[in-house]
């Protein structure tokens, strides 16, 4: 059997930020009794021993976790690539340097936007100008500096802006992700889904910066599936590469499979290499044995794994079906109405509005986050 | 593609890391996303990328074990890796 390389450590499902199209999971009351310090450094010696080799610090916002460097400190010392993805709120300059010295290989800041009345208010909270003081900090203390960006109906025709601003701060790389539509973004979906129109305009900018840029700045562009003929290769295939360890210890194949309707689990009450190797969750859609038709006898199959899990179950009921977003999808018609409905959208003033966002509530009952000192 | 000079100090891009992989027993250079199996030449070649050495004293470093290894072929082989953002390619 395969051995995964990545760990997703998901430390914690609090954040400051409420942005509408966090892939977080809607219900976060059973995330609340989260692994402690010594948890998580045993969950980073089995994942090191099992064959991980790179360990991404995620959340919710990582940065919450007051034992973020111990964590740190513990997998550099296993030799683990160590990656934080952070809003950056909370990243002051003595974290940061905290960080740095426990050997924190790279850190990727999300910006909502190139300015900061849109960003702010994406992110629901004023957040834009410290992004850009950490931001500046990263590069500072002399870390490789990538910019995540979630692009959607709102900021998706500002690319180019973007990746100015991108260029001011000397991102090294920017990571231009389209929305994948799983927790407050499949919620919020019809509000975020940019039209074609958009898309076309997007690819132009994009690979016109490409060029310009070539050899200073790596921009990675992920195309949004909806528009795509054929499904992603999830995660590279379930419980092959990579696996999550979310805020209680639950272990997923991947990060937005909460609600696919599996047996729990935990690293609390198993090994992770049990979990890896034998648990029904992770053996339940590894290989083709699970596939029905079209992907049984698709050329396909070894691919894209027949696309995403969660998609499936959350579009159609059934986590065993071909993912909708694939053009042979018997239920592709659920996919190709949301393309439709954002693509030609009803006449009027309101182009390019669409329905009202909802933002990511705050996590209950943990209590609200302190703020940060600025820096 | 972007091929080393001669005068060119080649040197790991600073998001990369030169690792061993423990549980499959071989060299690996380490991406936020990415991991690429290097051969035990690889290896010795992206350890000796400094930032100091030139290509061909990168060649002239190599450990006896490697020494026949084709100064054509360090050098296609750190192109790759320059063009996919993983070696940076400064003049000295
Ligand atoms: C869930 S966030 C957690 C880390 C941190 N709170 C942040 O937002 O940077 C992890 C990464 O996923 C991105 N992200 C969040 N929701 C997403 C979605 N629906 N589709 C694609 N990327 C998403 C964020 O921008 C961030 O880079
Ligand atoms: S709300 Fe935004 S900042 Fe917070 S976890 Fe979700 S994506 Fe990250
Ligand atoms: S039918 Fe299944 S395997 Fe074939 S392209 Fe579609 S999702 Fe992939």
């Amino acid at each position: 059997m395969d051995r995964p390389y990545g760990l997703l450590a998901e430390l914690t499902y609090a954040c400051p930020l409420q942005c509408p199209y966090c892939s977080n999971p809607l219900d976060l009351s059973r995330y609340g009794d989260e692994l402690t310090t010594a948890e998580w450094q045993q969950v980073l010696d089995q994942a090191s021993e099992l064959g991980v080799l790179q360990l991404h610090l995620s959340g919710g916002e990582p940065l919450q976790r007051r034992d973020l460097t111990q964590i740190t400190r513990h997998a550099s010392a296993l030799g683990l690539y160590t990656n934080l993805i952070t809003s950056a709120l909370g990243l002051s300059a003595g974290r940061a340097e905290e960080l740095r010295a426990a050997g924190l290989d790279h850190v990727q800041i999300s910006i909502q936007a190139d300015e900061a009345l849109l960003s702010d208010r994406i992110a629901g909270t004023p957040s834009f100008q410290r992004k850009l003081t950490a931001a500046r900090l990263v590069k500072k203390l002399d870390w490789p500096l990538t910019l995540n960006v979630v692009l959607h109906r709102g900021n998706v025709d500002r690319i180019a802006r973007i990746l100015d601003l991108a260029e001011e701060l000397g991102a090294d790389r920017i990571e231009l992700a389209h929305t994948q539509y799983y927790g407050w973004a499949l919620r919020n979906r019809d509000g975020l889904l940019p039209g074609r129109d958009q898309l076309e305009r997007a690819e132009t900018v994009v690979r016109a910066a490409r060029t310009r840029l070539q050899g200073r700045m790596e921009i990675i562009y992920v195309l949004p599936d909806y528009y795509s003929r054929h499904p992603k290769p999830c995660m590279g295939g379930w419980g092959r590469r990579q696996l999550t360890v979310v805020p209680n210890g639950d272990v997923l194949p991947c990060p937005t499979a909460h609600e696919v309707p599996l047996p729990r689990a935990s690293v609390r009450e198993h090994p992770l290499a049990w979990i890896w190797d034998q648990s029904p969750v992770f053996q339940a859609f590894r290989g083709t044995g699970w596939m029905p038709e079209p992907c049984r006898s698709c050329d396909r199959r070894e691919l894209d794994f027949g696309g995403c899990r969660c998609q499936a179950f959350q579009l159609t009921g059934d986590a065993a079906r071909t993912d909708p977003v694939c053009q042979l999808s018997p239920d592709h018609e659920l996919v190709a109405a949301a393309v439709r409905a954002a693509s030609d959208p009803a006449p009027g003033p309101s182009r390019g509005a669409g329905p009202a966002l909802i933002p990511r509530p705050h996590p209950h009952p943990r209590p609200q986050p302190r703020p940060e000192p600025h820096s | 593609m972007t091929e080393p000079a001669r005068t060119e100090r080649p040197r790991l891009a600073p998001h990369t890391r030169l690792s061993f992989d423990r549980a499959r027993q071989r060299h690996v250079l380490l991406t936020p996303e990415a991991v690429i199996v290097l051969n035990d030449t690889g290896a010795a070649v992206l350890g000796l990328c400094d930032g100091q050495r030139t290509l061909a004293e990168i060649v002239a470093a190599l450990e006896p074990g490697y020494r026949e290894v084709p100064a054509d072929e360090v050098r296609q082989f750190l192109g790759h890796l320059a063009a996919a953002g993983r070696v940076d390619l400064a003049d000295g």
